[in-house]
């Protein structure tokens, strides 16, 4: 990335010599998160300031393209906030929005779906997979349904871009929001994925940058940041996720038998390889991860984007979690850099720092109480 | 995000327990919203002669019934009525504005164990 901010400072859109290597590079990258994800060439792949602003081009690009053929957009009710709130903001403007459900691992209801659709429907909206939850959608056969309709698919893949393998020819995906920062690549830089033949409104509108679909200059040390993240992750994903799964399955393992009444959040197979989503009985999160950080573990209960509003996140409430079940949720997400010792070493001390804060709460049971 | 003083009533809350015979209780908020505490009082002579809590909720919450506790302790009941959510913010160094409404419960649970002590007390008088 240094380079490109002390020698090679060209603006990648200029005709003169100093643009020609930054441009080369910008190709260079984009043609590496195109090889992530086998897309059909790298052109379909466009840079933006991150997953917020893949979705937001996504969504609304779709729906403002296509109102002449129809209204009608779904989506799940477990999406990110950057696909929820522009679905809501949709409505205001006349479109017809369905939320789909999950069920209590937070899968799609392919049933809800089929019936969901009709001839004003013109984008499907689903995430890979949850973040939060962890749980893994079946893209292939929601894009079937899609596909039958002759509707859009667009998947927000950030939780999912470079742990799993992603194939948008195969799985039948029209556009994909990837994200730079959750797969160790710099933060402010992102990508949509934008089939070939998929025509959609840009939302910032100037110089004509990236087939112009997102004008203003390139942002070329982080793009350049993430081509190589996702080079990384690609080269490693094989090996990464199996040992990644191995301490998931350790972690979980470890918390649910050494703590009573601890329950998983989101599916116990068809998940995220580097996420633990657990919940506690009596107990509300954060008081559980302030007491992990005082031990030298960082954690978030539910979202960190939901941590300022104190509500619970409407992800854990759409799987079906009352509300203090929610309050009671932990996440802690593994990475590249941790450990089975490091997994031991949390399961050797949630139980004393579930134990205290249950002695200290009203809500628990005597039998609890030790 | 928290002050050193909030983080050491998290770390060692003071006062923390019940009261079995308190001589009056006081419960506020909701687990549905994520904080729920419960103030047990024991007064002689007009004074708090002892203090308890228990609380489900956050680290805000812990550490301002902690607080209440200490601030309460010793005091006539016309002076503890006088302590104010602001007063154990204040005492703890500040409180984040997100958790100024939904946390800070303790002062109000204070007072709901004093009024159920009142209230106990003209019963007891009928």
């Amino acid at each position: 990335m240094l380079p490109y901010m002390t020698t090679l400072y060209g603006n990648p859109a200029s005709l003169h010599s100093f643009g020609q290597e930054p441009r080369q590079a910008l190709e260079q990258t984009r043609a590496k998160v195109a090889d992530l994800i086998n897309a059909e060439r790298k052109e379909s792949v466009i840079f933006t300031s991150g997953a917020t602003e893949s979705n937001n081009l996504a969504v609304k690009g779709v729906a403002f393209r296509n109102q002449s053929r129809g209204n009608h957009i779904i989506t799940s009710s477990i999406e990110h906030m950057s696909v929820m709130n522009p679905v809501k903001y949709l409505k205001t403007k006349g479109f017809d929005v369905t939320f789909l459900p999950v069920d209590k691992y937070g899968i799609v209801d392919l049933d809800s779906l089929e019936k969901s659709m009709n001839d004003k429907t013109i984008l499907v909206s689903i995430m890979y997979a949850n973040g939060e939850i962890g749980t893994i959608q079946p893209i292939k056969e929601i894009s079937q349904i899609v596909h039958r309709k002759n509707a859009v698919l667009h998947v927000d893949a950030t939780a999912a871009c470079g742990h799993v393998p992603i194939d948008v020819k195969t799985e039948g995906i029209d556009l994909l929001t990837l994200s730079s920062n959750d797969m160790y690549g710099p933060k402010g830089i992102g990508a949509l994925y934008i089939k070939q033949g998929v025509v959609i409104e840009p939302l910032i509108h100037g110089g004509g940058q990236e087939r112009g679909l997102r004008s203003g200059t390139e942002n070329l040390p982080d793009a350049v940041g993430f081509g190589k993240a996702a080079e990384l992750a690609k080269a490693e994903m094989a090996v990464e996720s199996e040992r990644l799964t191995k301490l998931r399955v350790r972690l979980i393992k470890g918390l649910l038998d050494a703590v009573p009444t601890s329950f998983l959040n989101g599916h116990p197979t068809r998940r995220l390889p580097d996420n633990v989503a657990v919940r506690f009985s009596y107990i509300e999160g954060e008081s559980i991860l302030l007491s992990l950080d005082l031990q030298g573990v960082a954690a978030s209960s539910g979202s960190a984007c939901t941590a300022k509003t104190l509500e619970p996140s409407h992800v854990l409430l759409a799987i079906g979690l009352k509300h203090e079940e929610a309050h009671g949720s932990l996440l802690c997400t593994l990475g590249r850099q941790n450990t089975d010792e490091e997994v031991d070493y949390v399961i050797s001390i949630m139980p004393n720092i579930i134990q205290r804060l249950r002695v200290m709460s009203p809500l628990t049971p005597k039998e609890l109480k030790g | 995000m928290y002050t050193d003083k909030v983080m050491d009533h998290f770390k060692n809350p003071h006062n923390m327990g019940e009261i079995p015979d308190a001589d009056g209780v006081g419960t506020v908020g909701n687990p549905v919203c994520g904080d729920l505490m419960t103030i047990y009082i024991k007064v002689k002579d007009n004074k708090l002669e002892d203090i308890k809590f228990k609380t489900f909720g956050c680290g805000a919450a812990i550490a301002t019934s902690s607080m209440i506790t200490d601030l309460a302790r010793g005091k006539t009941l016309e002076e503890a009525l006088k302590i104010t959510r602001a007063n154990v913010a204040d005492s703890l160094g500040g409180l984040p504005p997100v958790k100024m409404h939904c946390s800070n419960l303790a002062a109000d649970a204070l007072h709901v164990a004093i009024e159920d002590y009142y209230k106990r007390q003209k019963e007891a008088k009928q």
